[in-house]
């Protein structure tokens, strides 16, 4: 079993900050395996993500290793990322139409990804972007190939988004957010394909969300971020049967799904809300559970 | 509740200097510079500058006239700072007709669409279609030459860019909730307009005003050389310009000065301008 | 008379494309009847293109319906205007869901709250200061907030502050357009706690509207659920939540995604 991706000991700083946006995270992701990241807003999980494809900004620290496909990725000149990303790793957003140019039709920014890293000619590129059209779910795939953006619903927009991810068949993908701009039954559909093309390309998935429902549904192994650090790591079935951290605990228990109708939802202890951390940052003090370790 | 706890917040984030800033600084220090001299003209020019002289004719600069004399001998800084006044004045007052009127025009609509925008902007729109000299050469054909109708030429020129920029802002400003809210908690459309649009909308439009004052001058600069502008014999930098023209080769300081001005002046607009876009207008809503 | 308002035959045309003399139009609300008891919570569910926040829209005042009626205390509120149109909104207040957007930036967010009071003239205006203090108390904040702009308070600090402001006229109904959706979750749960203590101790009625399926029933009494503008089912909580009779409810319910091991744990 190959770990494809090892991050150890990673900090990232950014610069006129006190406090550390990622703070001695530790963890490897077998291949095919899908894991997810969860943790509230300010808990470094999409710092985390930028800094496995080096997307931080410029003026950021990154100590610590992160090794994709066994390659050292901390300190990697730009032209090597950029073999690399959407070769070896790829990733997608929250928005898809932000990921998208709104004037170019969809599968030919399909094309275009494959051409980024296997140049030759249009017309095999064109064929290759019609088969993953076809495998991502878009019906029809000859007569889409020349939509514009806008034309495509939101799911459909994603989906085209992950095909371009995928072009290249990448062994890791990292997801941030990909389904909270979609409706429920949507969000469902894009999950399931996910999971489906897992199976089918042996692709790690790293899947970024603030939401425990889509934990739930397809991640094989949960960390829980907060504050930069790493809580708590383990199989989903056991972290959410069994969890040890109190954070945890108290994220599980203010979900309004699982608590009786009507009850008050248990407070997330004040050293671990985010909005502490939010006024912390904002006093430039560094707080929160670091402090207690 | 947690709440209680949430009692002293932010302190400021130390400012950094940036272009932004030094621009700021440099057009408004020597705007604010040009605007003393001129606004002080009557105290510090040495001489009166329609003094006719007839033994200092073309006379080069000295001590006594640092930017010498004209074919009529009159002491050329003495009118160039005289004219700096004229056209500060003309350039300055021009634009702030235009935003008064710019101003509600685009907020109305911005803020109210339809019928009520489509009848705003098509009318500005019929402005627009003109280049700007010969809409102002038209006018002033019209109406006659005139210091005071050139600022209005330049006033009526510049107010459909005003308007739209105006517009637009409002409508960017409109679409937040807090107006939705401020309606639904029983605000009148006027007391919303004033009290939320209007502040927050104000931005772009008094930047692109600033960016417009150069081109403002420019123009009164442009009108003044074509004798449209403000009449002799009151001294106009542009009028110095068609005046030394003649004289270029005997004494070309009757035509560099009042050109340095007119440059000077207009640096010092487009400084001022570039640097309050930076600053306050950073998604570029101005044009 | 238990019920407080009744939205009959609501329907909400949006233009969509076509030349202006064969113009298309889209119906974002069709047909949509609706009631709200006094004091009681009824929970607005759908997704995006469903047509709820135009309908919350509308019962606002914000957006004019292009047939149906409303009927707010058995008085016709459709076409009211000057001071019975003020008289409705006193008595009508949203909340929104963008807790960045629905402040004035450049308003403290004490004068914000004030707002209302202002308007409605409601008090002397030496008191209304005071009221407001009271109202940020009531809400859960440190009063000493009140003088701050929007953008040193956190996201869910701001939210309060946007609840404090619909409170602040004593208004016997709220309209929440997704109050709690752009929250994080811990803040979320204080959130909804606030609106069900609300609800308890002023009896406020309030149409929850959101996408959530957890969030509403957790906080609601009824349930109606909208798709793509028409009303496809309303009852008690309890029944359409577990026991639904329309496909679109069960492929709602059926597609959240629920951790099952939780349930066991609770």
């Amino acid at each position: 079993m190959s770990v494809v991706l090892e991050i150890a000991d990673v900090a990232v700083r950014f610069p006129g900050n006190i406090a550390r946006a990622v703070d001695g995270v530790s963890l490897a992701l077998r291949r095919g395996e899908i894991f997810g990241i969860v943790g509230e807003s300010g808990s470094g999980k999409s710092t985390l993500a930028n800094a496995v494809m080096g997307l931080l900004p410029a003026r950021s620290t990154v100590t610590g290793s992160i090794k994709v496909n066994g390659r050292e990725v901390v300190g990697l000149d730009d032209l090597t990322l950029r073999r690399m990303r959407g070769a070896e790793a790829a990733m997608i957003f929250q928005d898809a139409s932000a990921s998208l140019d709104p004037t170019w039709p969809v599968g030919d920014q399909i094309a275009e990804a494959v051409r980024a890293h296997r140049p030759g000619p249009a017309r095999e590129a064109r064929t290759k972007a019609l088969a993953l059209m076809a495998e991502v779910g878009i019906p029809d795939p000859a007569r889409r190939y020349g939509d514009a953006p806008h034309r495509l619903s939101g799911g459909q927009r994603q989906r085209i988004v992950i095909a371009a991810a995928l072009a290249n068949d990448p062994k890791l993908l990292i997801a941030d957010e990909p389904t909270t701009a979609l409706d429920v039954t949507i969000q469902k559909q894009v999950l399931e394909l996910i999971d489906r093309l897992r199976r089918d390309h042996g692709t790690t998935v790293l899947l970024i969300t603030h939401d425990l429902g889509v934990v739930s549904q397809v991640c094989d192994r949960v960390g829980v971020m907060c504050g930069g650090r790493l809580l708590e790591v383990a199989d989903t079935q056991v972290l959410f049967g069994r969890p040890e951290h109190p954070y945890t605990r108290a994220l599980l228990a203010a979900n309004p799904a699982a608590a009786p109708r009507g009850t008050r939802l248990p407070v997330i202890p004040a050293e671990w809300s985010v909005e502490t951390l939010e006024q912390a940052e904002r006093a430039r003090e560094p707080t929160g559970p670091g402090d207690r370790r | 509740m947690s709440e209680a706890a949430a009692s002293d917040l932010s302190v400021p984030r130390p400012t950094r200097r940036r272009a932004s800033t030094r621009l700021l600084l440099s057009g408004g220090l020597l705007l604010g510079l040009l605007t003393l001299l001129a606004i002080a003209a009557p105290i510090v020019t040495p001489h009166r500058p329609d003094a006719i002289d007839v033994r200092r004719v073309l006379a080069a600069p000295d001590l006594a006239h640092p930017f010498g004399s004209d074919a009529l001998g009159r002491d050329v800084l003495s009118r160039v700072l005289y004219g700096l006044r004229a056209s500060l004045l003309i350039s300055t007052s021009a634009v702030a007709a235009s935003l008064l009127l710019a101003v509600p025009l685009g907020l109305l609509a911005g803020y109210f669409g339809r019928w009520v925008d489509s009848a705003i902007s098509r009318s500005l729109d019929m402005i627009l279609v003109f280049p700007a000299m010969l809409l102002a050469v038209t006018f002033i054909a019209i109406l006659g030459p005139g210091g005071v109708i050139a600022a209005a030429a330049i006033a009526v020129i510049y107010l459909p860019i005003l308007a739209r920029v105006m517009r637009t802002s409002t409508l960017v400003v409109s679409r937040h909730e807090y107006v939705a809210g401020a309606r639904a908690r029983g605000a009148s459309h006027l007391r919303v307009l004033a009290a939320h649009v209007a502040p927050n909308a104000l931005g772009p439009v008094i930047v692109q005003a600033s960016v417009l004052a150069a081109f403002a001058l420019q123009l009164e600069a442009g009108l003044s050389f074509l004798g449209l502008g403000t009449q002799p014999p009151t001294p106009s930098l542009g009028g110095m310009l068609a005046d030394g023209r003649d004289v270029l080769t005997q004494a070309p300081w009757v035509e560099i000065f009042p050109g340095v001005a007119i440059v000077l002046a207009v640096l010092a607009f487009a400084f001022l301008g570039e640097g309050l876009r930076r600053a306050f207008d950073p998604l570029g809503v101005s044009e | 008379m238990s019920e407080l308002l009744r939205v009959a035959g609501i329907t909400k045309r949006f233009a969509a494309g076509g030349p202006p003399w064969a113009r298309r139009h889209v119906a974002a609300i069709d047909g949509v009847s609706l009631a709200v008891d006094r004091g009681r919570t009824l929970g607005l569910v759908g997704e995006s293109g469903s047509g709820k926040s135009t309908l919350g829209r509308c019962i606002l005042g914000l957006a004019t319906p292009d047939e149906g009626e409303i009927v707010f205390d058995g008085k016709d509120v459709l076409g009211l205007s000057g001071r019975a149109l003020r008289d409705f909104r006193r008595r009508v207040q949203p909340v929104f869901q963008d807790p960045y957007g629905s402040l004035d930036p450049r308003w403290s967010v004490g004068r914000s709250v004030r707002e209302s009071l202002d308007c409605f003239k409601i008090g002397m205006p030496a008191d209304r200061d005071k009221r407001v203090l009271e109202l940020f108390g009531r809400v859960g904040l440190n009063p000493a907030l009140a003088g701050r702009p929007p953008s040193t308070l956190s996201g869910g600090q701001r939210q309060r502050v946007g609840i404090a402001a619909a409170l602040a006229s004593n208004p016997e109904l709220i309209i929440a357009d997704e109050p709690v959706s752009a929250l994080d979750m811990s803040v979320q749960a204080q959130i909804l706690n606030l609106f069900m203590d609300l609800q308890q101790d002023l009896g406020v009625a309030t149409i929850f509207i959101t996408h959530d399926l957890g969030v509403v029933e957790h906080v609601s009494d009824r349930v109606a659920v909208m798709h793509f503008g028409k009303l496809v089912e309303v009852g008690a909580t309890d029944d359409v939540m577990h026991r639904p009779r329309h496909d679109y409810t069960r492929a709602l319910l059926a597609a959240i995604p629920r951790p099952k091991e939780l349930q066991q744990e609770a």
